[in-house]
């Protein structure tokens, strides 16, 4: 039981405590699951985090997940997953509840909509960042270019487009690892 | 009540095929606000600001606060539990398999086709919190006029806030809300 307990709290203290998510959740994990409960080596975790980031949805929750199975089985890997979600679920219910208490008065709109050229900035730079790790080649750039083009012009589902896009890479890589055991040869 | 299980399947959906972290939640967002306009660019740019500026991962503040705006507590519960019910699943099948999905190239390709296309993606999400929060395209198209339809203030504010990020990279994010919200008071934008 003290399991369950400790994978909970340790899993909540990490959702509390990490701005952003993703990367900026490592220091953390290192420190709970490593160092003090033991649940796994630093390798296991950089594995984790690795197949978190090629698997659907959000890294810290794919984290937690492995983990928590590891220790405690399927049970253990939800009691993670609750933990590391509950902080987000108090915190933006409270401000929710202050926005929609607030959003009418003229003064907290004009602040609104500066904070939305904030995003526009923030977004900006996390574009770029995310340009110079994905698009390293012409193939990826013509993916790139596409899903753009495609998600901007076509009515096509973002679903249907994941898809079209995996399968896209699948092609790509097949056809770049057979040119490159062609030239060896 | 049919309109709570659609919101819930519709997360569902995005945990389901959101690969590669919360900012690639943002295009499934934009979809479902373009299809049922249950919130609108506006909502969706207060959520990224509010998730940027709160402890968590992105995706799971942003599911939370729309679930919230719809349906009160329980819409942000079951929003948030849709959203990451796919990745307990996935993550527990895959937990039997671990070096055989680590080591697969079939897995491999796939991802290196995804990791671009998702930018591509965001980056359409993010051309329309552009038009919305820097342009005024509902003035320019009715009077015309294209002077019209650039929102100087939002602009001028946009490009000094950047070069600011730019020059101070360490600047935290909460930061440059915190200085635009300010400056949105100050200047009534």
């Amino acid at each position: 039981m003290k399991v369950y307990l400790d994978l909970f709290v340790s899993w909540f203290k990490m959702g509390l405590f990490t701005f952003g998510g993703g990367y900026a959740m490592l220091p953390m994990i290192q420190r709970e699951v490593i160092e003090k409960h033991h649940w796994a080596t630093e390798d296991e975790v950089m594995d984790y985090y690795a197949i978190g980031q090629c698997t659907p949805g959000i890294i810290a929750v794919n984290t937690a997940t492995f983990i928590g199975y590891k220790v405690k089985g399927i049970l253990g890997g939800i009691i993670a997953t609750l933990g590391v979600v509950s902080p987000s679920l108090i915190i933006i219910t409270l401000i929710t509840a202050l926005i929609s208490n607030f959003s009418q008065l003229e003064i907290v709109q004009h602040a609104l909509r500066g904070i939305q050229v904030a995003v526009c900035v923030l977004m900006f730079t996390a574009i770029e960042k995310l340009l110079k790790k994905g698009v390293t080649d012409v193939w990826t750039f013509l993916i790139f270019a596409a899903a753009f083009l495609l998600s901007s012009f076509t009515d096509l589902s973002t679903v249907i487009l994941v898809i079209l896009a995996g399968i896209a890479g699948y092609v790509m890589f097949t056809v770049k690892s057979r040119k490159k055991g062609g030239e060896q040869a | 009540m049919s309109t709570f299980f659609l919101m819930c399947w519709e997360f569902f959906k995005t945990g389901l095929f959101a690969v590669g972290g919360g900012l690639a939640t943002i295009p499934f967002l934009q979809e479902m606000s373009a299809k049922y306009g249950w919130f609108t660019v506006q909502d969706l740019s207060t959520m990224i600001a509010v998730s940027e500026s709160t402890p968590g991962p992105i995706g799971i503040n942003m599911a939370t606060y729309i679930g919230n705006h719809m349906f009160g507590f329980l819409g942000g519960t079951a929003a948030t539990l849709s959203l990451v019910a796919p990745s307990v699943i996935v993550i527990i099948i895959i937990a039997g398999m671990l070096e055989r999905f680590r080591d697969s190239k079939a897995v491999k390709g796939v991802f290196e086709g995804l990791r671009p296309a998702v930018v591509g993606f965001i980056l359409t999400a993010v051309v329309s919190i552009y038009v919305s929060s820097l342009l005024f395209v509902d003035a320019w198209k009715a009077s015309g006029s294209i002077a019209d339809l650039f929102n100087w203030k939002a602009l001028l504010l946009f490009a000094a806030l950047l070069a600011f990020y730019k020059w101070k990279s360490k600047v935290h994010p909460v930061m440059i809300i915190f200085i635009a919200a300010l400056c949105g008071m100050i200047f009534a934008f």
